[in-house]
């Protein structure tokens, strides 16, 4: 696969790089499992309909 | 943290999008169904949003079967929006924000492989997410309607995250190493959640028609395949146009 010529970011350090998209993918494992993945009665009711619609475990 | 930043920036704007373009099509394919199974559910023993009810909760916990079901079902309801708009409400809220979370992911995995080039790669990168995220868990857990038999909460939400991951790790491998004996640790991380197997529920007798829920299990499967087309798009064409102006302004950006 050709990769994009410019990155994000470009000046950063690798080590660096690797630290910040960590970061950004664990931000959205935690807003995902907050949503689709709560037991908190009130977030399951929200959300009942988009959890059922994406075939996430629910009930 | 320009890079966490800019990462942010593409994955809240290709979240938003994808999350709306998600809403709208579960309106009109997934919802009127879920509504339906309702109706089945309601007339076949009474409270929708059975929580800690299913007769595999039921049988693992001694104490819960004691509580007599009327008093279980009034403190276990909670809070709940109100049918109709407050409802579809919140349901486009739970796919904008979940949008932007998988766009997260998404956006982060794919700049580790080099990043989304354009709207194309975005294309392919989304039928990766699709591959992952959707088709992979619910092969072995198949989207399920209000009253259908449900296996224990939580060993379903261990498998169904085991298998997103062992998938992810798979494709990761498949794609970017060029190995062959990490190709075939690849197959087989891919294909060992389904020998392991999803946790299944003591009966599968439920009230829903089959007809029914292969209608459900169809929407669904095509309305995330959209979403994830447009999601990987959405961040290409957003990621394209951030770092032309990188380049134009060099990183003054940041």
């Amino acid at each position: 696969m050709n990769t994009a010529s410019v990155s994000l970011g470009a000046s950063v350090s690798s080590q660096s790089r690797f630290v910040q998209l960590a970061l950004a993918a664990f931000l959205g494992v935690f807003v995902m499992g907050f949503v689709g993945f709560s037991h908190i009665d009130a977030v399951h009711n929200a959300a009942h309909d988009y959890r059922h619609s994406m075939g996430f475990p629910c009930h | 943290m320009t890079l966490f930043r800019n990462v942010v920036f593409i994955a809240a704007i290709a979240g938003l999008v994808a999350g709306v373009v998600l809403a709208c099509m579960q309106a009109y394919a997934t919802v009127p169904l879920i509504l339906k199974a309702e109706v089945y559910e309601q007339a076949g023993g009474g409270h929708t949003h059975d929580h800690g009810l299913s007769p595999a909760a039921a049988g693992s916990n001694a104490m819960s079967s004691a509580v007599p079901a009327e008093a279980a079902t009034a403190e276990d309801e909670g809070w709940a929006p109100a049918d109709g708009f407050e409802r579809f409400a919140f349901t486009v809220v739970a796919n904008v924000v979940t949008g932007i979370g998988f766009a997260l992911i998404l956006v982060a995995a794919s700049e580790l492989a080099g990043g989304i080039g354009n709207w194309r790669q975005g294309l392919f990168w989304g039928l990766a997410g699709f591959a992952v995220f959707t088709l992979a868990p619910n092969l072995g857990l198949p989207p399920e309607l209000p009253a259908m038999p449900p296996a224990d909460l939580a060993q379903r939400q261990i498998w169904w995250t085991a298998t997103v991951v062992a998938t992810a790790a798979g494709l990761g491998l498949l794609a970017f190493r060029k190995s062959l004996p990490l190709a075939v640790i690849a197959v087989a991380l891919i294909v060992a959640p389904h020998i392991v197997g999803a946790p299944q529920p003591d009966s599968f007798e439920s009230p829903i028609p089959e007809g029914l829920h292969h209608q459900f299990v169809v929407a669904v499967t095509l309305t995330n395949l959209v979403f994830w087309l447009v999601l990987g798009a959405v961040v290409g064409v957003v990621r394209g146009r951030l770092t032309g102006a990188a380049t134009g302004l060099r990183d003054s950006l940041a």
